[in-house]
Parts: C-alpha cells; structure tokens; sequence
C-alpha cells in the first residue's frame, strides 16, 4: 500500500531535475535529455493519477506524450547535427547568431 | 514487499536524476537517464500500467536513448565546457530556491486531499484494453498522431542532409 503521494513526489522531484539540468547545463545534448527527464515525470503523475481515479484515460495520454517525444528527439537531435556542422560546437553560449 | 520495490526502484531513479545533473562527460549523463527510465518501467509495472511499462522500455529506454548515444559518439560529445555562473546566482539562487520549495510544499500540504493508498494491482492497463480505448475514443488523435511521426521523420532527413552545392 502506497500513498499517491509518494509517487507524486518522485514525479517532482524528476521534474524538478529536468528544470535544474535545463537552466545550468551548457552542452546542447543535455539539455535534450533533461528534456526527456521533465516527461519522464509528468508521464510517472499521469500513470499515478490513472492509477488513483480508476480509469486508462491516463495510459493514453502517456502514450501520446512518448510519441511527441520521439519526434521530438528525432528533429531535435537532427537540428543539433546541423548546428554542429555550421558551428563546430555542442555549447549553446556560442550559437548566439539570433542573439541582439 | 510492494513498498520495498517502489523504494528500491524510486532510489534509482533519484539516484539516476542526480547523476545526469552531476557527471560532466554527455556519455555518462545519457547512462543515467537510462538508468531513471528503466526503473521508471518497474514503477508503472508496479501501478498496474503493462502496456505502458513495455512501451517505456522500448521507445524510451531504446529507441531514444540509441538515438541519443549515437549522436553523442556521432559528434564526438567528451567534456562540458566550465562556465563561470554568476555570483548573484549563487547567492540568492539556492536559498531562495529552498524557500520556494518550503513555502510551495507547505501550501500544497495545507490544501491536501484525501491521500488514498494504492494497493498493489489496484488497477490492470493491459494492453488489449489500452487498445481498445486507443482505437475506440482516441482514434483521431491517433490517425493525427501517425501524420506527425511522418513529418518528424521528413524533418529529420531535410535537416540531416548536405546541400549538393
């Protein structure tokens, strides 16, 4: 017997670290993943919720955020291959082109 | 024996959380978040959720994570650059960071529900039924969703290709 609130609390604190790694990291590839890490536990509180209100509703959703994902991985990852090439670095403090 | 898991795989996943934000080389950070995914995968076995436990191992703990540590070997990813943050940052950014979080929990805590426990199998996500939903009430979302995935695979070849010229 687990109270919902335990995994609530995981699903934060994975959160939480995907928000930590997104403003202090530098390199570009880990900023995608921390990426990742925020819908890992937005995913893990959609299952709980699922779980709590009886219903699969939730299992959908999850399934639609990791398809989202996916794509997302598969042109962000295609964008930083192009950056790459045109920049010759992974650290986002130099692809400042659009920068004033 | 429920709790011992959930604890068990929720250190993992903690554990994983903080290794991605501590290591420097990209290749280790990448280790990690497959370390948070598959223990993710147990925990929605222990909520019940089959379908999307294996979908989280398959897509996410391999079909991403392949992608991504191919494009950290591709692009030769080692070390991240040390930057000098700011020193204001420093100083008022985790104290104030705590604070928040404190003044943040303690609110939710006050307007807390009724905070029912879940019993091991207290709910079956089979994959049949996870099916028949999708293909019942979600089956829009589903048709537009396979038209995105055709589009970010058409994305990703544009954007990977060389320019002839």
């Amino acid at each position: 017997m687990i109270p919902i609130s335990w995994y609530l609390l995981l699903s934060a604190f994975l959160f939480a670290c995907g928000v930590t790694g997104f403003l202090t990291k530098r390199n570009i590839i880990t900023l995608f993943m921390s990426i990742e890490l925020m819908l890992n536990g937005v995913n893990l509180s959609f299952i709980a919720f699922a779980t709590r209100l009886q219903t699969l509703d939730g299992h959908i959703f999850v399934f639609f955020v990791m398809v989202v994902a996916a794509a997302e991985a598969a042109v962000g990852l295609a964008i930083i291959i192009s950056v790459y090439r045109t920049r010759e670095t992974l650290n986002v403090d130099r692809v400042n082109l659009l920068k004033l | 024996m429920h709790q011992f898991l959930f604890l068990l795989f929720g250190a993992f996943c903690v554990g994983g959380a903080i290794n991605l934000l501590l290591q420097k080389k990209t290749i280790n950070s990448a280790l990690s978040l497959i370390v948070v995914m598959g223990s993710l995968a147990l925990i929605y076995l222990l909520l019940g959720a089959e379908f999307v436990a294996v979908v989280q191992v398959i897509i996410y703990a391999g079909a991403i994570m392949v992608l991504y540590v191919f494009v950290i070997m591709l692009l030769n990813a080692g070390k991240e650059e040390e930057v000098q943050g700011s020193h204001v940052a420093k100083i008022f950014g985790i104290p104030g960071l705590f604070a928040g979080g404190i003044i943040g929990i303690w609110v939710l805590l006050q307007h807390r529900p009724d905070d029912k426990l879940l019993p091991i199998g207290a709910m079956y996500g089979p994959a049949d039924k996870v099916g028949e939903l999708l293909f019942t009430k979600y089956l829009l979302a589903f048709e537009v969703t396979s038209i995105l995935v055709l589009i970010a695979i058409m994305g990703a070849v544009v954007l990977t290709r060389r320019s002839r010229s």
